[in-house]
């Protein structure tokens, strides 16, 4: 289900949780590359909401999304707490603007459950799966999807 | 190495043979007895089958076989060289070119042409051996097809004895060399004997371990080609000094101990080893020492003619490279500011430094972009392929001529102006040129010629490509494009309007679709092409005599002269190469034009204002008129406009961004670059912004699947 190739024999997965638009999200960690203080960007005419603009990461471009305008829970506000997680794939690299990342995450294959059968199809398809935390339940971000339907709307 | 890489240094090695491949061709094509020529073709398929070989690409072995025995014919004098044969050899060239990319790309080749290639060559081979049908039925039966490999040309084998003197250089030996293996490669072909030759073995003191002192005298009786010896040898050629003589019916076996050879000679081996290459080296075939001799000597005498010694690079690694020298500028640029910001004494040392530093800097960026550069000769060579493949599916004659192959391009540019370059080419063919008997009848060469050539020009690099036709037919094209609603009949237009209308999207004047036509590339996607890298493209024609298109690109992709300037609150930039000039707006020039149309008035011309800060979208607000600076643009879509912006802060170089690797394109600009202060800004692009709808705010360009996830 978890789409992970690094090593099959391997159960464990280690996911750096976060916050956004007061849901608990995570991201599989080989796919982070870091995380940053929130600075100022360049904003980028015509382009939605959720693009914040572009960052200079060591003489690359790269995109700031708003990941909670992303999943239609509104803009995140201002805060001085607020991180950006850059993260990589398929040769792209991107930002996530997030309210805070809270703690890495390890866990065994079978404790990531299928997403729940909600009607949403874009739901489904922005997450992989939850994970159950005490009691709260964190999403795992697919990344991919965030970045094809970016490519896809962008180009 | 693992296997693989190998494999992908085989096929690198194959695209240079295949270079020297056609260039030869073309080299034979002006003369076919220049026996340096013909010898470096074989040599090119030669090699192609030897390494297709190690990789057991059978279907490449056995065509570059064939082709390389009609060559080989060609080389011997047994077959002599005309059109017909040229015109196959090229055919050859292309299809081992097919079967190599094939092979490489793991795919089937196509079978048809190759098939009808291949019966084509076995015409020459089948000629010149009639006489020796049954003598060649008889080969095959006797001998045991494994070990012997069968020549076609092969008569009915005659027993020879071979003399070879072999005397490796120590350059052999580092190279990880064995003479032992040679032998037995030898001893394979037939009775072998091999005597060492001591005679300069130093005395104990004197021995140096990295010399190579002992040479051999090897006897061999084999019923083998003397080319089948020198491929034993192949891969040290350069680094043994090597005499193959045969000894004539009767001859006395020579003295057993060889001269000594010149120490000049030796003292060159030891000074100059070089490294076993597949490249191709002009290689005869000796009938006796004395032949081989005078032949190593042309070959020395060329050599300067020759490529220079280059360097293999992932390109990755130079991109690498680009970029931090790239970040170096912007270091230096960000320190510049930094020091700016101190307000220094103008005496102060640190400003003279910066300087030094500046100089530096831009010297290495410069050395850097020039290791991208690569002359466009592959690109035009390649066009000759489709010269011809055009003039055999119109009927029509024609040629390529080439000018400025040396002339160096961004390699991005190169590669990406092989497909807008091979449509016009076959434009030119298919559409330019008359049919042989029109031009006869015009008084023409009947075969037309298409003029590719490359230059540099004031910072930029011009391609163009001419024909000698018939030139454009304007009252044609314009009936067209009223035809397909593209311009309103009573429209009245220059020729140079008229013929631009050929660069709209899906104009076609070709009366029916040919077989090169109607493949749905037009000039539109010529022109797209050529933008996207920068560029411009420009029709001329003159009736009865011609078209020439003009390309004119940017000579580096990476590094660009602008104008830094504020719009709304931001930074942005603007390539210098697209502004005409700047104009601070005096009152008594501007006027409106409705509620919202502006215009100013340059020397008695109306020319539109565009508020760039509104086109992008950064403000709803329509700036005050008579207020910031007018920056006046040439545009594709709209001729001259002014683009209006808050203010111009500086003129600098800057290392242009990709926003698209990451990100998408964004309309009107073009990409980014990076700032002094290490912020973002963007670069834009006046074509594409002065087509922006103005005033629509951060709008999306296209409706995207994001807009569901809203609502997850």
């Amino acid at each position: 289900m978890l789409d992970v190739t690094e090593a099959p024999t391997e159960t464990q997965f280690e996911f750096i949780t976060f916050s956004a638009g007061e849901q608990s999200f995570c991201l599989e960690i080989t796919q982070i590359r870091e995380i940053r203080r929130w600075a100022p960007v360049t904003k980028l005419p015509h382009t939605p909401d959720d693009v914040l603009g572009v960052m200079n990461l060591r003489g690359a471009v790269i995109p700031i999304f708003d990941l909670a305008a992303r999943f239609g829970l509104g803009t995140t506000p201002d805060n001085e707490r607020n991180v950006v997680i850059v993260a990589a794939a398929g040769g792209t690299t991107i930002g996530l603007l997030v309210e805070s990342v809270s703690e890495i995450l390890s866990v065994d294959k079978s404790a990531i459950q299928e997403t729940p059968d909600i009607k949403s199809e874009a739901a489904r398809q922005a997450i992989l799966g939850v994970i159950s935390v005490g009691e709260n339940m964190v999403r795992v971000v697919n990344l991919d999807a965030v970045l094809d339907n970016e490519m896809g709307g962008a180009v | 190495m693992s296997n693989s890489s190998i494999r992908d240094t085989f096929f690198e090695e194959c695209e240079e043979l295949l270079e020297a491949l056609v260039e030869g061709l073309s080299a034979m094509e002006e003369n076919a007895e220049d026996m340096d020529v013909v010898n470096a073709v074989f040599r090119a398929v030669h090699s192609i089958k030897g390494g297709a070989g190690a990789f057991a690409l059978d279907r490449l072995v056995n065509f570059a076989h064939t082709f390389e025995t009609v060559m080989d014919k060609v080389r011997s004098h047994e077959l002599s060289v005309d059109e017909s044969l040229m015109r196959l050899f090229h055919r050859s060239g292309d299809q081992l070119a097919d079967l190599v990319e094939a092979a490489r790309d793991e795919r089937e080749p196509n079978a048809e042409s190759e098939a009808a290639i291949l019966k084509e060559l076995d015409t020459y081979l089948g000629d010149v051996d009639k006489n020796d049908d049954f003598a060649f039925d008889a080969v095959t039966l006797d001998f045991d097809t494994g070990p012997v490999p069968i020549d076609l040309s092969e008569p009915e084998p005659v027993m020879r004895h071979f003399d070879i003197r072999f005397q490796p250089s120590p350059a052999l030996y580092s190279n990880g060399h064995e003479p032992l293996l040679l032998f037995d490669a030898l001893a394979e072909l037939g009775t072998l004997s091999v005597s060492a030759n001591l005679d300069r073995l130093p005395e104990f003191d004197a021995f140096d371990p990295n010399d190579a002192v002992i040479d051999w005298q090897l006897s061999l009786e084999t019923a083998e080609d003397e080319t089948v010896l020198h491929e034993v040898f192949e891969f040290v050629d350069a680094l043994c000094t090597l005499d193959i003589s045969v000894r004539e019916e009767g001859d006395e076996a020579p003295a057993a101990t060889p001269e000594p050879l010149a120490p000049a000679e030796v003292a060159e081996a030891d000074s100059e080893p070089s490294p076993p290459s597949f490249a191709p080296q002009p290689v005869s075939e000796p009938k006796s020492a004395a032949q081989q001799s005078t032949s190593q000597q042309a070959a020395a005498r060329e050599e300067p003619r020759g490529p220079r010694p280059t360097l293999r690079v992932d390109l990755e690694r130079v991109d690498r490279l680009i970029n931090t020298v790239g970040e170096l500028i912007i270091n230096q640029a960000m320190i510049s500011q930094r020091i700016e910001e101190l307000e220094l004494p103008a005496v102060a040392h640190l400003t003279n430094e910066l300087e030094a530093y500046k100089l530096l800097a831009r010297d290495i960026q410069e050395g850097v972009m020039a290791i991208r550069a690569q002359p466009v000769k592959p690109l035009f060579q390649r066009m000759s392929r489709i010269v011809r493949e055009a003039s055999e599916a119109t009927g029509k004659k024609a040629k390529l001529v080439t000018v400025g192959d040396s002339t160096e391009v961004d390699k991005t540019v190169i590669e990406r102006l092989a497909d807008p370059l091979t449509h016009m080419v076959r434009n030119a063919v298919d559409h330019g040129l008359e049919s042989p008997q029109k031009r006869r009848e015009a008084g023409k060469d009947p075969t037309g010629s298409i003029r590719l050539s490359a230059s540099h020009r004031s910072g930029s690099v011009f391609i163009e490509i001419a024909d000698d036709g018939a030139g454009l037919n304007r009252a044609r094209i314009l009936e067209k494009a009223i035809e397909k609603g593209l311009v309103s009949p009573d429209a009245e237009l220059s020729e140079q309007e008229v013929d631009n209308l050929l660069f709209l999207p899906g104009f076609s004047t070709a009366a029916e679709v040919s077989s090169l036509s109607g493949r749905g590339v037009g000039m539109d996607v010529v022109k797209n092409a050529v933008a996207a890298l920068g560029g411009r493209v420009s029709i001329s024609s003159v009736p009865g005599s011609g078209t020439t298109f003009t390309i004119v690109l940017p000579l580096t992709l990476a590094v660009m002269d602008g104008f830094v300037i504020s719009i709304a609150d931001q930074t942005m930039v603007i390539p210098i190469a697209s502004i005409i000039e700047t104009i601070r707006p005096n009152s008594k020039d501007l006027h409106s034009i409705g509620t919202t149309g502006q215009v100013i008035s340059v020397r008695g011309a109306y020319v539109p204002i565009v508020d760039v800060a509104r086109n992008l979208g950064l403000t709803r607000e329509r700036a005050p008129i008579g207020t910031g600076v007018l920056l006046l643009v040439s545009t594709e879509g709209q001729g001259l406009t002014a683009l209006r912006v808050g203010g111009i802060h500086d003129q600098r170089q800057v290392v242009i961004k990709s926003l698209e690797s990451n990100y998408g394109a964004i309309p009107g600009v073009s990409a980014a670059t990076i700032l002094g202060d290490g912020k973002i800004a963007l670069i834009l692009d006046p074509d594409e912004l002065v087509k922006l709808n103005p005033g629509a705010p951060f709008l999306p360009p296209a409706p995207s699947p994001r807009m569901e996830l809203r609502h997850a």
